[in-house]
């Protein structure tokens, strides 16, 4: 068994936990079941190249820290999965989600939707431009706020790689208070989940670059030698 | 590098990312499926978000406010051994990984008795069966409770 850190499904911190958490033993089924079930085709989503450019998606520019968020999708031997779909979505500077559900009195921005996909490339790089999203409360417990962060949805080659997640950012005081980041109960996992500031990938007078590998469950099947 | 990236809830907010054009319907010719999905005190869950997969199918639909999804998909080939079924994924609030389960089919009586990963269900094996409900198949996820569906180690 490979390490891993997997948050568990309850976890009373977070309340929305307590009734929708399983409650009688998950099945097991025969060992590497999942790493060799084919992931879902995903190719009925559509991506376009600008896509990956969440502040050129309207006629203006969005406000906010410009940002640019790459990295490498890797199995769990290190290796590049390819041509895979990475989709994400955040909410605005201002710490306000597009989404009607988010009821939080903060400002939209009409130039700023939040939601972005792209393919990985020949070495299973990722690379979005955007801003750098805002905390914002909620209402788990008191004076709950969450730190910022992207979501990410990533699908890999087998279903044992599909993964949601949140990429956090570096230095942040609020993780240590959120307890959906402190679900995964190891300090190693959690810091798989915070992005390093990267000076190569900034670009100077443009953007802050933060650099986020993500690792898949699984093992790609080992190419055929010619 | 140690171990694979960690999951995290997919949030309340995913309905303005997540869905796509047709995205529950896999295959145009397919089976009407419907269903709700369930919290432990049996409230709809309105901020869920399903994934269908199977033999080069894929569906996605996000719950509405009374918990309700519908998928047109069709009956998968599968492996020899197998009874027919969808892998199905569930994300929501409050869910820090995916929840991972299967669909059968109801009119497959015969192969669903010889399935290996309905017997190891046992007599939980029901909750992993959509049943004929006029034209379509209704299939519940029920997150806890008496009829808590079965999900899978993942």
């Amino acid at each position: 068994m490979e390490l891993e850190f997997e948050p568990p499904y309850l976890y009373p911190d977070y309340r929305s936990t307590v009734l929708r958490a399983p409650q009688r033993p998950l099945v097991r089924l025969p060992d590497h079941w999942f790493e060799s079930a084919p992931g879902p085709a995903f190719g009925r989503i559509p991506v376009r190249p600008e896509d990956a450019d969440l502040t050129r998606q309207h006629a203006g520019e969005p406000l906010g820290e410009r940002i640019i968020v790459s990295g490498r999708v890797l199995d769990s031997d290190g290796r590049p999965v390819r041509g895979t779909l990475v989709e994400i979505w955040q909410c605005n500077a201002a710490g306000r989600y597009v989404d009607p559900a988010d009821q939080h009195p903060a400002p939209l921005d009409p130039n700023f939707t939040g939601a972005g996909r792209c393919l990985t490339d020949d070495q299973g790089r990722y690379r979005f431009v955007t801003v750098k999203p805002g905390a914002y409360p909620w209402r788990n417990h008191h004076n709950a706020w969450r730190p910022a962060h992207i979501h990410f949805s990533v699908f890999g080659t087998a279903l044992a790689g599909r993964l949601v997640t949140q990429m956090y950012f570096p230095g942040d005081p609020l993780q240590a208070h959120d307890p959906i980041f402190n679900s995964v109960s190891d300090e190693r996992g959690r810091r798989r989940l915070v992005a390093a500031f990267d000076p190569e990938l900034t670009e100077p007078e443009w953007a802050l670059g933060y650099r986020w590998e993500i690792v898949l469950r699984g093992r790609q099947a080992t190419p055929r030698e010619a | 590098m140690e171990g694979p990236t960690p999951s995290q809830t997919v949030g309340p907010f995913f309905g303005f990312a997540m869905p796509f054009p047709d995205g529950p319907r896999a295959d145009a010719e397919g089976t009407r499926v419907e269903g709700q999905v369930l919290d432990g005190a049996g409230e709809p869950v309105p901020d869920a978000l399903l994934e269908l997969s199977q033999d080069g199918q894929f569906a996605r639909c996000g719950t509405d406010p009374e918990g309700a999804f519908h998928f047109v998909v069709r009956k998968p080939a599968v492996a020899p051994g197998e009874a027919p079924h969808l892998e199905v994924s569930v994300f929501a609030r409050g869910v820090l990984r995916q929840l991972q389960t299967r669909m059968y089919f109801p009119d497959e009586a015969e192969a669903n008795a010889a399935d290996p990963v309905l017997a190891l269900a046992g007599d939980r094996r029901e909750t992993l069966i959509a049943r004929q409900d006029q034209g379509a198949l209704r299939f519940d996820i029920h997150l806890q409770g008496e009829h808590e569906t079965v999900f899978f180690e993942l």
